[in-house]
């Protein structure tokens, strides 16, 4: 059950993913990627992280994309906002490095037979959070500081002169 | 029935092929190179929280959560410069900021 929703969702991801890379307007892109954070929020959840899930539809899909939606809408492309979309001259070497992974991936499939897998552990948010605040205390202020220093660099950054 | 390990490694790294071939091909639309390395991050989160579930250590989780906060710094700085550069130069295209030689 758990492998066939894995499969499934596994199938949006990668479906919207390319829609989002191909996708002819910025804003489009956008919605399809949403579409593909959520199906990997869930893909997420099934590995047990329902946490990081959490995080994953709030920030991302619910912050970060509407950053860049805001910014797509505030810069008035053009009208209609059509991007000139990359010619087959500028798509071939992403073409390359995608069958070169492909490929690669294929290679190692095939070579190795994985061995069934031993059940994995979920991790309890009660564990998520003892480790977070005990083991990595610093690393939150670290990140707090960053946090705070991309505010005021934005803030510069956005400032009329 | 459980999810094999190799699996959501190929997910990830088909992920991760998608978000270059992104950057490599938009490689004249800035947003859209912003939009790729979003696709890379999110593929390096999945390849985190699957090795947490497989070890059983809440780490892997730990470290997609710095992540997330890195991406959401990342993206305001970067957003905020592709705005100061759309004020200067009127354009996203990365053909018009040839002015910053060296």
């Amino acid at each position: 059950m758990e492998a066939i929703l894995f499969y499934i969702l596994s199938a949006v991801t990668l479906i919207g993913t390319l829609c989002a890379i191909t996708a002819r307007q910025a804003v489009r892109a956008i919605v399809y990627l949403v579409t593909s954070f959520f199906s990997l929020a869930l893909i997420f959840y099934l590995l047990g992280a329902p946490l990081v899930a959490a995080f994953e539809v709030i920030i991302y899909a619910g912050a970060i994309m509407v950053l860049f939606m805001f910014v797509i809408m505030m810069l008035d492309l053009g009208h209609p906002e059509k991007l000139t979309f990359p010619k087959i001259r500028d798509w071939w070497p992403a073409v390359l490095l995608l069958a070169v992974i492909a490929g690669s991936i294929l290679i190692l499939a095939v070579s190795r037979e994985p061995a069934t897998a031993p059940g994995f552990t979920a991790i309890t948010v009660r564990e998520f959070s003892q480790a977070l605040f005990k083991r990595y205390g610093v690393a939150v202020e670290i990140i707090s500081m960053q946090l705070l220093f991309a505010l005021v660099g934005a803030l510069y950054l956005g400032r009329r002169r | 029935m459980i999810i094999p390990f190799y699996h959501v490694l190929i997910l990830a790294s088909l992920l991760f092929g998608m978000g270059l071939a992104c950057v490599v091909a938009w490689r004249t639309n800035v947003i859209m190179m912003l939009i790729g390395i979003e696709i890379m991050l999110n593929s390096v989160m999945l390849t985190f929280v699957e090795g947490s579930a497989r070890w059983g250590i809440a780490d892997g989780q730990l470290f997609a959560l710095m992540l997330i906060a890195l991406t959401s710094a990342e993206v305001s700085l970067a957003l905020a410069m592709v705005v100061y550069l759309h004020r200067r130069k009127q354009s996203v295209n990365t053909d018009d900021y040839g002015s910053m030689n060296g």
